[in-house]
């Protein structure tokens, strides 16, 4: 283990303060990538959140924010402040592998949006980070290059699949992260790391870019360590994107003022629905005292809270083990070693058949190849009805709970996921074990609805984090009330590395 | 290579024991300007692997969005066959691996197509003229694949290949997909029934400008579905799809050659394998393909990608009335115009005239001087130059211009041919050549009647004859004039003057 190194003042910050400084010309854009990535040097060797530090591309994105700054150029909010990315999204000429052998030392041609509107908006890109292969996984211990270790203690997952992004936060290495939720792999590892993690609706934010694990699901979110700063981002990515078919032509919900709002801690007049289905029921003791901890704190900030019921919430995880996978085996048929990535057994005997499967076997780790496999199986002929079929109408089941519920109550809250970071190898043996991490998150997957996952104390020293629910393109809702319960339960501070 | 033991059935004999069956599913690459889901080029012929982005190369993380343009196209395509269109569709994916695909899913339609229900009327060539209404399953809309290059085999295919490249310009252009229902009681007539399908709807797409449709640059591909069934058998033979069939000629050779071929194999008791064929153009024959005995499963789910199409009624229905008349409809009223029989109406539908008379005539020549010059003179100037009618290299305004020159006795039909030479060789409009070239019938009447006059004196026996009444004996005295104007003259004006002069007129 290396030599504990101090957090200099720099990454203790906020974003929203990083870029105060910067514009004022307190501190330069330069120094302030210069200490993240000094102190991703000092700890990443213990925490491994990234897999690509981009030092040269993160100094010349900082020098030129500097240098508009002196030209008198205007500079974005968030202008000079460093983020890292997960390593799912698309940057070009930086290595991009989605955790995965098949696609080691591909350099993609091209910046996802998420990636340009960052760039464009002269945000300072560290670097990519560690993620479960293709983004499936709850616990990053299925990345092909190791897993990513919990900030808070490092026998433990910093939560999956976008473990690496949350981790960097709580290790103070990055005071933004990007990642991307399919059915909760923002959210959770942003409870169990004590960090935000949002998953705006579905559309309101560009898949262009973002490698496909399931396409009706994946949603491009912000992470950070406040809800202020999650906010921020949200506004610098979001918005319609003529490249991307499913992008929601509509103006991007001002979820920058809604977080302002929640900051005075007034709910008054805001109605939460508790969702019967996802509180209780496979939770840890621990998990649900926070939660109900954060629920009195709620009330008392004026919120009326009610109970709701989505009878079909139960059936979430099943269809979500049909859909993602089937959506999988057809996006994942592109790794086939012929135009990028890893190729094997191309030796000049072999036919091409044989070459691509020898390609995939090589290049795909066990849960992938699991996921592959149910997908290809549910989407067969004489199968498809009784299983992808089946699992779309559960969709739409699940799309009415909550507009049901959407009547009775502004914002549905539950925790984000039943039991804080686990230790590694707790749960690789069973499959149905890891999946459950996502259980109260995957229903806003499945329906598009947006969710925020928000620190709500402490379980045996561990995060937890309470999960709020909007409705689709009311993203703001949930940051108001996320940013309510931050300013009477501000996140603790994860122990020094 | 199985050697036959029978001796080869002949196509009428196969009808009297068999009931043949055909289908055939088109594919038209549409001309739009951009690719189907992506804004990259769509022009032929470029340098390998230059015309792609992300997208097209299906590169991780790209996505897809549809064009507009290529939608509507193929609604129009669908409105012209008279189908449904749906109010509310999607794109499926058809999943399989391929070299050439670079995702390894084709983004196409499946139990969704944007067209359904239509028909297309067929006038099957022949001497009972018939029409055949050939039924329309579906049309819809899908990216066509690259384009793989084997090298090093005899073949050019992929066995016996030691190297493969493949170029992805071509992929994700879009192409649509036009299925007829099957298509029975043709009898011998199956062949050129399918034949003349491939043209009319060839014809239909060109008529709408929504593609070039060039079979031999790939822009209009055919499967052919063929089956036999023992007559009265009551149910459909086990059908074979014959692919690679590059030109309307193919097109009957690989129905007939299919259906041959399956008689055979029905009379010597053994059964017909469903299969793909490879059709070979220089043998006029097939080997077998994929084994599709054992059904490949595609897999085929709505593409998550891209939100479902909902074609405006409204827009559709704009479509509709912006539908040029249809190619048929349009010959018929043509020939009505032109007073042509059918078979005078066939030679211009055979040598490709159809536009070209049709324009010269629009530009005042009569129907019969227009096609005279189309498909007598013109037509044997393409011929000799191994182009197309239409790039002879002079159009219906040059046409139309020599003619009315010829009527106004300004030009002797030689001389046409003469300024005709000028045109082809690129010397300008008919005008410009006859000023270039002082080619200018001799009109003043002065001088024609003096030679007129001298003609007469030169020949008083045969003048005599003419004055008796025996007017063929003029072509003499035409003869002699025109010799002495050097055949500047206008040979009908000269007959005239001879004969008003002898009081034969
Ligand atoms: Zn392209």
């Amino acid at each position: 283990m290396a030599e504990r190194a101090e957090p200099t003042e720099l990454t203790r910050m906020t974003a929203t303060g990083i870029a105060g400084l910067v514009a004022a010309g307190e501190v330069s854009a330069v120094e302030v990538a210069r200490a993240h990535l000094d102190r991703i040097a000092a700890t990443d060797q213990r925490v491994h959140a990234f897999l690509q530090v981009d030092t040269e591309g993160a100094t010349a994105a900082a020098a030129a924010v500097d240098a508009a700054r002196a030209a008198g150029a205007p500079l974005s909010p968030l202008a000079g402040v460093p983020v890292a990315v997960k390593d799912v999204f698309a940057t070009r000429g930086l290595p991009t592998t989605c955790g995965s052998k098949i696609l080691e030392g591909w350099r993609p041609p091209y910046d996802a949006t998420t990636v340009a509107r960052l760039r464009a908006a002269g945000l300072v890109v560290l670097g990519k980070t560690n993620m479960d292969e293709f983004a499936m996984g709850s616990s990053t211990e299925y990345s092909a290059y190791g897993p990513t270790r919990n900030p808070w203690d490092l026998a433990r997952i910093p939560g999956g699949s976008g473990g690496g992004s949350s981790a960097s936060l709580a290790a103070f290495q990055a005071p933004l992260a990007i990642g991307s939720d399919t059915g909760g792999s923002i959210r959770q590892p942003g409870a169990v790391t004590g960090t935000v993690g949002v998953k705006p609706t579905y559309g309101g934010t560009s898949r262009y870019g973002l490698v496909a694990f399931s396409s009706s699901l994946d949603t491009p979110g912000p992470c950070a360590r406040t809800v202020a700063d999650a906010a921020a981002l949200h506004a610098v990515i979001a918005g319609h994107d003529p490249g991307d078919s499913t992008s929601i032509p509509q103006p991007v919900p001002d979820v920058v003022a809604a977080a302002a709002r929640g900051a005075t801690g007034d709910l008054a007049g805001v109605r939460l629905g508790l969702v019967r289905e996802l509180a209780g029921e496979g939770a840890e003791p621990g998990v649900m005292a926070a939660f109900r901890e954060a629920v009195d704190a709620l009330t008392k900030l004026g919120a009326e809270v009610v109970e709701v019921s989505c009878p079909h919430f139960g059936y979430a995880l099943p269809a979500y083990y049909l859909i993602a996978p089937s959506e999988c085996s057809s996006n994942l048929a592109r790794f086939d070693g012929v135009r990028y990535g890893l190729r094997t057994g191309d030796d000049g005997t072999r036919a091409l058949e044989e070459v691509m499967s020898l390609t995939r076997e090589a290049g795909f780790g066990p849960e992938v190849k699991r996921r592959i496999m149910l997908g290809t199986y549910a989407l067969s002929s004489g199968y498809y009805d009784a299983y992808y079929g089946q699992a779309q109408k559960v969709r739409t089941l699940i799309a009415r709970d909550f507009t049901a519920a959407f009547a009775q109550a502004d914002a549905l809250i539950s925790p984000t996921t039943p039991f804080v970071a686990f230790r590694f190898g707790e749960r690789t043996a069973d499959p149905y074990q890891m999946y459950l991490a996502d259980l109260y998150t995957i229903p806003a997957n499945l329906a598009g609805t947006p969710a925020i996952s928000v620190p709500c104390g402490l379980s045996g020293g561990m995060p937890v984090g309470l999960q709020v629910m909007a409705p689709a393109m009311a993203d703001d809702r949930m940051y108001r009330v996320a940013a309510a319960l931050e300013s009477v339960l501000p996140a603790p501070a994860p122990p020094q590395l | 290579m199985v050697v036959r033991a029978t001796v080869e059935p002949d196509l009428e004999d196969v009808v009297r024991r068999y009931e043949p069956m055909i289908g055939l599913e088109v594919h038209v690459e549409l001309g739009t300007r951009t690719k189907m889901f992506c804004g990259c080029p769509t022009g032929f012929g470029a340098e390998p692997n230059t015309q792609v982005c992300p997208v097209c190369l299906g590169l991780p993380g790209s996505l897809p969005v549809a064009n507009r343009a290529a939608i509507e196209a193929t609604i129009r395509i669908g409105l012209a066959l008279n189908c449904q269109v749906a109010s509310w569709c999607r794109f499926a994916r058809k999943n399989y691996f391929y070299p050439d695909m670079p995702k390894n899913y084709q983004i196409s339609q499946y139990d969704e197509p944007l067209c359904t229900g239509g028909w297309l009327d067929v006038d099957v060539a022949g001497e009972t003229g018939d029409t055949v209404r050939v039924g329309i399953e579906r049309v819809h809309l899908e990216e066509d694949t690259g384009k793989t290059l084997h090298l090093g085999g005899a073949t050019g295919r992929i066995h016996g290949a030691t190297e493969s490249l493949v170029d992805y310009n071509r992929a994700g252009i879009p192409l649509v997909e036009v299925v007829t229902r099957p298509v029975a009681g043709t009898g011998a007539r199956a062949p050129a029934t399918a034949r003349a399908y491939v043209a009319a709807l060839r014809d239909l797409v060109r008529s709408l400008g929504v593609s070039d449709v060039r079979m031999e640059q790939g822009s209009l591909r055919c499967d052919v579905n063929t089956s036999l069934a023992p007559v009265g058998a009551g149910e459909w033979g086990t059908r074979t799809e014959t692919k690679n069939v590059n030109s309307l000629r193919s097109v009957e050779r690989a129905v007939r050659s299919e259906l041959i071929r399956q008689a055979a194999v029905l009379d010597r008791g053994e059964r017909v394998v469903l299969e793909t064929r490879h059709f070979h153009e220089e043998a006029g024959d097939s080997t077998p393909g994929r084994s599709k005995e054992t059904a490949t499963d595609y897999r085929y789910f709505p593409e998550p990608d891209l939100v479902p199409l909902a074609p405006d009624p409204a827009w559709v229905a704009q479509l509709r009335a912006g539908l040029p008349e249809p190619p048929r409809e349009h010959r018929r009223r043509l020939q009505a115009a032109w007073g042509l029989s059918d078979v005078d109406m066939q030679a211009v539908l055979n040598a490709g005239a159809v536009g070209l008379v049709e324009a010269t005539v629009a530009a005042g020549t009569t129907p019969e001087a227009a096609r005279k010059w189309w498909l007598g003179e013109l037509s044997r100037r393409a011929n000799e130059a191994g182009v197309d009618l239409a790039e002879v290299g002079a159009g219906p305004a040059d046409v139309a211009a020599l003619q009315q020159m010829v009527d106004q006795g300004t030009l002797s039909d030689k001389l046409a041919r003469t300024v005709l030479d000028g045109v082809l060789a690129g010397e300008g409009s008919p005008a410009e050549v006859v000023a270039a070239r002082d080619l200018a019938v001799v009109s003043d009447s002065g001088t024609l009647i003096a030679a007129v006059e001298q003609a007469i004196a030169a020949h008083p026996e045969v003048a005599a004859k003419v004055r008796d009444g025996k007017v063929a004996a003029a072509g003499v005295l035409v003869g002699a004039v025109m010799k002495a104007t050097g055949g500047q003259a206008d040979a009908r004006a000269v007959r005239e003057l001879v004969l008003s002069r002898l009081g034969a007129a």
